[in-house]
């Protein structure tokens, strides 16, 4: 049995190695798994727009978009196992797991394949003297820690001095993360930190929750993940806590996160990158030529969702990154170093991204050789539990780089001895 | 007609105790280390070395470990991925302190202050037998996941809290970093696999493995007979921690090079160690070499079909492949309790009476 | 009173509640363990499938859409009804059944008098196929659970904590309830185990298979009843943990959660489970309270299973658990 299994493996893998297609972008999706919840929603974004550009555009510049979709589980090994198989092949990675984007930040670099990690990942990988392959646009972690605070102090009246802000976050690299940041900003400005922990899977959060009741901070942070999101809101909201001072970072901020909790979300806050909804007119093409043609990846109903719209932007990115990288390079079936290029020097006006057919769905976003991040900027959004929605209430904000930038610096630098990088001039 | 004793005079003590008494056997190890050490490095591909060997080798060497505790002494054990995680930040810390030591010694100090670690959530097994040491030792994987997690000194302070290995080469050729060649990793790992399984198989044949299987068949009677539990669980927690040290080093240093301990090592792992040792067989070694081939090449070998060859939503094959998985263990566990080593045994033994019925 | 007095009796109360529902889910394991002598790792699982099917079926979803779909080129996701919460759990439960029934049948049966290891594996390799049969039936996505629990702050508690010590305690309904139906739940067991003649025989196969199946009790009759009750105690605790955090995955986590509960209170002990339940809710809730801001806090996942082990060393049997009697 175990050589006929082997003959039968070896076939397969053999067999099913070689890949035809000219534009290959591996996905390393996770619709299985304890965070299937978010990453359904955003696979199914990035497949239909992908899908849109096929069948409405022929491709990219002539080209056909092969998507290559791994199930990783969100299981660092699977992710692993994915790119080691797609790595012939492919022009990007997206790895969509902190642990898998610290897999490749070495071996991408090392097969020169350019890694973006959207909104996560490693933080300072925004320096690109450092990480010539890693991109983390469009705003990073602390970024987004320093956004939430900059935005309750405007809330406050300008002022944080003598406030108590709580951060419940997910007892991971991910979720100490703004730890940092946030430490240096209550030194600025003179407001007291609590950071509360929860481990994973974080279901129950009595403790913690009735910490916060006891503390009474005047607001509550969220580094939350999978489960620990819709406990978290849940628990905010048994315990009366105001939910406009209820702040969670990105990835708490989805449908799948307020919705298990009903009416009790009802005003709910957190952090965002691209604009929410479905009226924008690419949006509603995917509608027509992609979701009720019947050739959308999932089953429809996530559609506009933050998750998906998550999804359309980084789709939304990568091809028109592909598509500046086959102007430069003036050839159509381009390398993952063409595209390398393009990112670095990535331009995405206002004017194009309604050119795209999505206006105002985010900023205009301009990269360089030593910032490997655009625009770093993040607004607030807020849910609206009637209307099933969630609602842009701010501008897209700008993070307190004197507080953020060196701190990248430091660290980048710290990785670059590590590893025995040389960091380049970027001249 | 060949596999047999018959003709195959041992004219020593030595010759009459080796490994493996018949001729056909021995050829055959032969062989599978000739094939694994001359032949494997120079056809694999990237993708075979790194998706499937690396991490099949690896989970052999942890497989073994857990084996000797769970297989030879008895002593049900749910923490492994705890263990790999000692191995690992120990890795990570002697490789970062003592840059200029070769790796090798690293991993091997690794699996030392593993085994420490080990035996000293090993005490309770004196005390606490069968579920409850099960249940028990979930303790020691919570705690130590939790205690890297938290104190900064096992990631050297740094911000991401993730521990990565730095480049570091065995004779002139880079074993770990991003650099590192598929061969060389694989031959590395495979000194380990080679060294740990020779131990192993030693140790168990020797007086302590009868120690071992003497408690795990009845401790008290093993007692009276004058077998010390204390020296012999002790020792079975030690040495399996040794070897599941060593694998959790190598796991982090060569094969993934970058890891978090709450994703990587947590009871996900304890668990995937387990069923190795259960489908490939409780008191085998070959069952432990057998097991973590079948876990590992399984979910590879389902997806190529059911994704690359059959076309599916990749979403809709990893939950039938979790249920195949699932059904694959009930039906071995009804068909054959024993394992794959059963199988292989059985298969010996009709294949020493083979052509001749008699 | 000092303030921190009046905080950490809060976090008792808080604490005991939590114990009733880790208890909820130890519970389903003691069942089949006292019964039939298989720790059944599947018990976590059993109560995310429960959950999974009553959301199922109370919002009319058909059951492998999406499998469906992918083989038929259909698209077909919902019936276009709604069931109400009663029936939905009363159809929920005869699917237990039937799953108990197949259970035993498929594996249980096959796998009698192997070693407790083995059972124990293979109701792993259990858990595993229904973790993906519950996302391929009813999709991996997160689910709202609505049964019309009530939940939040209890506010009679509130106020009436607040006129005695100045601060009103948090006690969430949900937790109120949890607690009621815990007590009816373990009174109906011990009544129908008490008074009814399947409830004594599956008493006499706890205490010794060979002398029940002497006196003509079927022990296959009696575990499928016990994969049965284990699997309704399973949807109550799927119920009140899918209240609290919606219908998804993470829901098959909280076995975990009940280990604990399990070696402190005693395999086969029901009031074991509950008082087990009680201790380790209590423990970890103070524990986080006192210690946890002094190393840094989510210390919750590994205190219970290191009180629990501590424990053990001088009590092997657990609380409530059977003497542990050893001859050679």
């Amino acid at each position: 049995m175990k050589t006929k299994l082997l003959a039968a493996l070896t076939a397969t893998i053999m067999g099913a190695a070689p890949a035809l297609a000219d534009l290959t972008i591996p996905t390393l999706n996770y619709r299985t798994g304890p965070y299937a919840p978010s990453g359904i929603p955003y696979a199914d974004g990035f497949s239909d727009y992908l899908t849109l550009l096929n069948e409405r555009d022929g491709g990219i510049g002539g080209e056909m978009i092969d998507e290559k979709e791994c199930e990783t589980g969100y299981n660092t090994e699977k992710g692993v196992e994915c790119y080691e198989q797609t790595k012939a092949d492919g022009l990007i990675y997206i790895p969509q797991s902190t642990g898998i984007t610290y897999q490749l930040i070495p071996k991408a670099s090392a097969d020169n394949i350019p890694v973006w990690s959207v909104a996560y990942g490693r933080t300072s990988a925004v320096n690109g003297k450092v990480f010539e392959w890693i991109f983390n646009m469009p705003v990073t972690y602390w970024d987004g820690a320093s956004v939430a605070v900059k935005y309750a102090m405007e809330e406050e009246g300008g002022s944080l001095d003598g406030k108590k802000i709580a951060l419940i976050y997910h007892n991971s690299a991910y979720g100490k993360e703004p730890i940092r940041t946030l430490e240096a900003l209550s030194e600025k400005h003179g407001f007291e930190l609590l950071p509360l922990a929860v481990d994973h899977p974080g279901q129950e959060q009595k403790s913690q929750w009735l910490q916060i009741r006891r503390e009474r901070p005047d607001y509550v942070l969220m580094w939350g993940w999978g489960v620990m999101n819709q406990v978290a809101i849940q628990e905010a909201a048994n315990i009366r806590f105001p939910m406009d001072k209820f702040i969670g970072v990105w990835w708490s901020g989805s449908e799948a996160d307020v919705v298990p909790v009903g009416a009790g979300a009802n005003g709910y806050k957190s952090l965002n990158f691209h604009g929410t909804g479905s009226e924008f007119p690419a949006m509603q093409e995917i509608k027509s030529m992609v979701i009720d043609a019947g050739m959308g990846a999932g089953d429809g109903s996530k559609f506009g969702e933050v998750g998906y719209n998550r999804g359309v932007f980084a789709a939304a990115v990568t091809t028109e990154a592909i598509r500046q990288a086959q102007e430069a390079s003036g050839k159509s079936d381009i390398s993952p170093s063409d595209l390398r290029d393009a990112m670095e020097s990535l331009e995405i006006t206002e004017d194009r991204w309604s050119e795209m057919g999505l206006p105002g769905f985010a900023p205009a976003i301009s990269v360089t050789c030593a910032v490997h991040s655009s625009p770093r900027l993040a607004a607030v959004q807020q849910w609206d539990a009637e209307a099933g929605e969630w609602n842009l209430l701010t501008d897209f904000m700008e993070p307190d780089f004197d507080v953020v930038d060196p701190l990248i610096e430091e660290d980048s630098m710290a990785y670059a001895a590590e590893a025995g990088i040389e960091p380049r001039s970027c001249e | 007609m060949f596999y047999r004793e018959a003709g195959d005079f041992k004219t020593t003590y030595a010759k009459d105790s080796q490994t493996f008494p018949i001729r056909f056997d021995r050829y055959r190890y032969y062989v599978v280390m000739a094939v694994a050490i001359l032949v494997v490095p120079f056809v694999v591909n990237d993708y075979w070395a790194s998706a499937v060997l690396l991490p099949f080798l690896i989970y052999a060497i942890a497989a073994i470990g857990l084996n000797i505790l769970t297989g030879y002494c008895g002593q049900v054990s749910l923490g492994t991925g705890g263990f790999m995680a000692v191995g690992a930040y120990a890795c990570y810390k002697l490789m970062t302190a003592m840059p200029d030591v070769n790796i090798f010694f690293h991993v091997i100090l690794s699996g030392l202050i593993t085994a420490g670690v080990g035996v000293l959530f090993g005490l309770p097994s004196l005390r606490i037998k069968g579920f409850y040491l099960a249940v028990a030792t979930l303790a020691a994987q919570f705690f130590l996941v939790w205690l890297f997690n938290k104190v900064p000194w096992f990631y050297n302070n740094s911000a991401s809290g993730q521990i990565s290995a730095p480049t570091r080469t065995v004779f002139g050729a880079e074993v770990t970093g991003p650099t590192a060649s598929a061969e060389v990793k694989y031959l590395f790992c495979l000194a380990f696999v080679i060294a740990t399984a020779w131990i192993a198989r030693n140790l168990t044949r020797g007086s302590l493995g009868r120690k071992w299987m003497a408690i795990r068949d009845m401790d008290i009677a093993a007692e009276i007979i004058g077998v010390n539990p204390l020296a012999s669980k002790l020792s079975a927690f030690a040495v399996s921690s040794f070897f599941v040290g060593i694998a959790g080093a190598l796991f982090f240093a060569v094969y993934l090079g970058a890891v978090e301990v709450g994703e990587v090592y947590g009871i996900n792992k304890s668990f995937l160690v387990l069923f190795m040792i259960i489908i490939g067989g409780l008191g085998s070694i070959f069952g432990s070499f057998a097991g973590a081939a079948f876990i590992v090449l399984l979910p590879v070998f389902l997806k190529n079909v059911l994704v690359g060859q059959f076309g599916w939503a990749t979403d809709l094959a990893a939950h039938l492949e979790i249920m195949i998985l699932g059904l694959l263990i009930i039906v071995f566990l009804v068909l054959e309790p024993h394992g794959l080593a059963q199988l292989w045994r059985i298969t010996k033994e009709k294949l020493r009476l083979w052509p001749f019925p008699h | 009173m000092p303030e921190q007095l009046v905080f950490a009796m809060e976090v008792f109360l808080n604490g005991l509640m939590a114990g009733v529902l880790y208890s909820l889910v130890a519970l389903g394991f003691v069942l089949i363990f006292k019964a039939s002598g298989v720790f059944n790792y599947a018990q976590g699982v059993m109560a995310l499938f429960a959950a999974l099917t009553l959301v199922g079926i109370m919002e009319g979803q058909v059951p492998f859409a999406h499998l469906i779909n992918a083989i038929f080129g259909t698209e077909i996701h919902h019936f276009g009804w709604h069931v109400p919460a009663l029936l939905g759990i009363l159809l929920t439960a005869v699917v237990m059944v039937g799953l108990a029934w197949l259970v035993n049948t498929l594996i249980m049966k096959h796998l009698v008098n192997q070693e407790p290891i083995i059972l124990f594996m293979a109701t792993i390799g259990l858990a595993y196929f229904m973790e993906g049969l519950g996302d391929l039936m009813w999709g991996a996505d997160i689910k709202k659970m609505d049964v019309g629990l009530p939940q939040g702050i209890n506010l009679w508690i509130d106020e009436a904590t607040f006129e005695i010590f100045g601060y009103g305690f948090f006690i969430d309904n949900l937790d109120i309830w949890a607690t009621v139906i815990a007590i009816v739940l373990v009174a109906a067991l011990m009544l129908f185990s008490q008074y009814t003649k399947q409830g004594r025989a599956m008493r006499a196969v706890a205490d010794d298979h060979q002398a029940a199946l002497s006196v003509g009790i079927s022990l296959n009759f009696i575990w499928v009843l016990v994969w049965s009750i284990a699997g309704f105690v399973a949807l109550v605790a799927g119920i009140m943990w899918g209240t609290k955090s919606g219908v998804q995955f993470s829901l098959s986590l909280i076995a975990l959660k009940a280990l604990p509960v399990l070696m402190l209170g005693g395999f086969t002990s029901i009031p074991g489970a509950i008082v087990g339940g009680l201790i380790i809710g209590v423990g970890e809730k103070l524990f986080e309270f006192a210690i946890g801001p002094l190393v840094g806090g989510a210390t919750e996942n590994w205190f219970a299973y290191v009180l629990a082990l501590l424990f053990l060393v001088f009590r092997p049997q657990g609380l409530f658990g059977d003497k542990i009697i050893e001859r050679v």
